[in-house]
């Protein structure tokens, strides 16, 4: 007898290749996949893949956008598996299983002002879910941006933000925390401080989070001395994935399973768990 | 249930019946001084006339005059291994002339019957039935062989020192899940069907009626494996283990345990596993190979620059409140079953009965 077969695209990997590729900084890379599927893939922005290379492995990649039938991934080269994944050429082959997770809710978000909080290298997750706010301008309120670097050229999609911050409608605004000197269109500090000079109504908001936990839980301080009820917060959590669809036990956050619970959680969901060392 | 009893010289026709059925006999023998589950030749290397003596890091099997197959509890594994193997290959990349091909690794299975599972074990087996199959995706590796299994369950005659199932409410009667049931008495066994697998198998077998005294016996011999020193705290109570995540037991126990893993290892119910690529030489064809992991390694929370949980009483506390806490909140119930094989096994003695009664009694993390 043999075994049902595994579901494409979900547990058995589907073949995608590398159409194009765009270095947004130093290390820092997006891959545009042509997929090899019939079927449409389906989406939401928040949600993740897993990538392969042959013989090396998988990880957990944010899907940061499609365009022209092209899925985009957009990659920081830190180790075994991401490294060789941005070294590829054009016209190479990688396994891709996914979308897996729970998504921004994006939809239900609507008529709201959206406070974008990112910190460290860039966050895919975000980037991604900001472009979509930013092409469907009418259907929010305030668009607020905030990102913290340590030092302003660590910041990943330079020309963006410029062009996000020249709609006009769509406040831009950026920390460095470990410059010396301000440069134009900079603030010397942490990402949190950057909240006080923010425009946006605290009673009729979303607030959509990424970056390291430190810096989440500093800003969720920030946030309800601005009087931002934890009910307006969603944020993306990080932990180690090898199954990515609730199977294998390693990205467990108390009850939680951050790969099919999240990765995008609402905050009052997981608050009891959020932030506690070791859990 | 109509029982029928079968005499302890006929119970080899049992193990003729399963072969001439197609199914591979698996069943308990001793080996390297525990019992283990092995494809059986024939009913003779069952563990005959063993028990085993068992306390917080210790097992021991020790001959009786008896000639009883299952007076002993558990051993080290029963079932985990078979379905949720401890090396599952997954699926094959290979470079071709064509491009990067992907297909499922083939799985062969055959009807196997299982011959000696408790209670407890049954319970393992729903609660892994739940997470793999009834998951976000069902994990048709398990299901493949899932599908074919003929269980054989056994009430247990006596427990264990480390035994505590009653507190759970999963033994020591084997009250689901089976297609046969035995009752074993020092002159045969009463046998009983629990499905149209179990009765044709049970048609084949010479039995006599059961006798009042045999009935009054095996209730008798229950009665007396209900009899345990442990208890868990009940489920309630343990949802209160994480109000206690600062509790300084965790340390206590952090200074003793070796975060060797052995705990999850044999626990029936724990699932934790990890993905490696095995590539061949050229590094033109890799296999994707899930093998048994544990939340006591290191390894298990780490993301590049970081370990979540780089303190063995946070992965000892991981352990314990995964297991009979956040657990309830993921399957309904806790993921204990009362085997007490964690407690036997584990090389320190750590028992967590008393970790979670010790966590549980003080009020010093309350508030
Ligand atoms: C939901 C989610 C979305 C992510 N999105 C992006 C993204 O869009 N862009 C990006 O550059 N990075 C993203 N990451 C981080 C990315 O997964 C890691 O950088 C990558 O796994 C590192 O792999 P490596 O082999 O190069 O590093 P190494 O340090 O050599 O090895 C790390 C190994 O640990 C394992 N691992 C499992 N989960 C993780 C994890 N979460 N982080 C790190 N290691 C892990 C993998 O097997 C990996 O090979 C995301 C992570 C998660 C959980
Ligand atoms: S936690 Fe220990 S006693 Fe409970 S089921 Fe697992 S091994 Fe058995
Ligand atoms: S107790 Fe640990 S090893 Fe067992 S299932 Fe939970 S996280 Fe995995
Ligand atoms: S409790 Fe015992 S068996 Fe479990 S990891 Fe610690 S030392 Fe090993
Ligand atoms: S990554 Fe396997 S359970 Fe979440």
């Amino acid at each position: 007898m043999m075994a049902d077969f595994l579901p494409k695209g979900q547990q058995l990997p589907i073949v995608a290749t590398l159409a194009d590729k765009q270095q947004e900084s130093p290390g820092i890379y997006t891959l545009h996949l042509a997929m090899d599927t019939d079927s449409s893939f389906d989406f939401a922005f928040g949600q993740f893949n897993m990538l392969y290379l042959l013989g090396l492995g998988e990880v957990p990649i944010s899907i940061m956008g499609w365009q022209q039938n092209l899925l985009l991934h957009t990659i920081r080269a830190v180790g075994r598996v991401t490294q060789p994944l941005v070294a590829l050429n054009i016209g190479a082959q990688l396994g891709l299983r996914g979308p897996f997770g729970q998504g921004w809710p994006l939809h239900q978000l609507e008529g709201q002002d959206l406070v974008f909080i990112t910190a460290g290298l860039g966050c895919a997750p975000v980037v991604a879910a900001i472009n979509y706010a930013v092409n469907h301008r009418k259907k929010y309120g305030q668009i607020v941006i905030l990102q913290g670097v340590k030092h302003h050229n660590d910041l990943l999609w330079q020309p963006q933000y410029e062009c996000w911050r020249d709609l006009g409608n769509c406040q831009v605004l950026l920390a460095a925390s470990e410059e010396k000197k301000r440069k134009y269109h900079w603030r010397l500090g942490m990402v949190t401080e950057l909240l006080a000079l923010a425009r946006f109504d605290a009673n009729h908001c979303a607030v959509l989070m990424c970056g390291p936990e430190i810096m989440m839980l500093a800003a969720l301080k920030q946030l309800a001395k601005h009087q931002v009820s934890d009910k307006s917060v969603y944020l993306s959590l990080e932990r180690n994935f090898q199954c990515g669809h609730g199977s294998c036990g390693h990205c467990q956050l108390g009850p939680y399973f951050v790969c099919k619970d999240g990765p995008v959680f609402h905050y009052p969901q997981i608050k009891s768990w959020f932030g506690l060392a070791g859990v | 249930m109509d029982k029928g009893f079968l005499p302890r010289q006929q119970f080899p026709e049992l193990y003729q019946a399963l072969t001439k059925a197609g199914y591979e006999v698996i069943g308990p023998t001793v080996k390297d001084g525990a019992i283990v589950f092995s494809p059986l030749a024939g009913f003779e290397q069952l563990p005959t006339g063993w028990k085993e003596q068992t306390s917080p890091g210790r097992y021991q099997l020790e001959q009786t005059a008896g000639q009883r197959c299952f007076y002993w509890n558990t051993g080290p594994q029963a079932l985990k291994p078979w379905l949720f193997k401890p090396e599952q290959p997954l699926w094959q990349a290979e470079q071709t002339a064509d491009g990067l091909c992907f297909r499922q690794t083939p799985e062969q299975v055959q009807p196997r019957a299982f011959i000696g599972l408790r209670g407890c074990d049954l319970a393992a087996l729903k609660i892994h039935d739940q997470h793999f199959l009834k998951g976000v995706f069902t994990d048709p590796y398990y299901q493949a062989q899932r599908q074919q299994l003929f269980i054989i369950a056994v009430n247990c005659a006596r427990s264990a020192s480390t035994c505590f199932c009653v507190s759970t409410g999963d033994g020591p009667t084997a009250t689901f899940g089976f297609d046969m049931l035995l009752d074993e008495l020092e002159e045969g066994f009463l046998v009983a069907s629990g499905s149209d697998q179990g009765e044709l198998i049970m048609q084949q077998l010479p039995l006599a009626n059961t006798k009042k005294k045999q009935i009054s016996e095996a209730k008798q011999q229950l009665q007396s494996a209900t009899q345990q020193q442990r208890v868990m705290p009940d489920e309630q109570q343990l949802l209160k283990l994480v109000d206690r995540l600062e509790h300084p037991q965790w340390q206590d126990v952090a200074e003793r345990c070796l975060a060797c893993g052995n705990c999850t290892l044999v626990c029936p119910t724990c699932f934790c596993s990890k993905q490696e690529s095995h590539s061949d030489v050229k590094g033109q064809q890799a296999d994707q190979v899930r093998l048994w992991d544990s939340c006591f390694s290191e390894q298990h929370s780490y993301i590049v620059g970081k370990v979540f949980r780089p303190e063995i009483s946070q992965r000892y506390r991981q352990w314990l409140t995964h297991k009979l806490a956040t657990w309830q909140q993921q399957f309904d119930r806790s993921g204990c079953v009362g085997c007490g094989r964690c407690i036997s096994w584990c090389p320190v003695g750590i028992d967590l009965v008393e970790e979670a009664q010790a966590l549980l009694k003080s009020e010093a993390d309350d508030g």
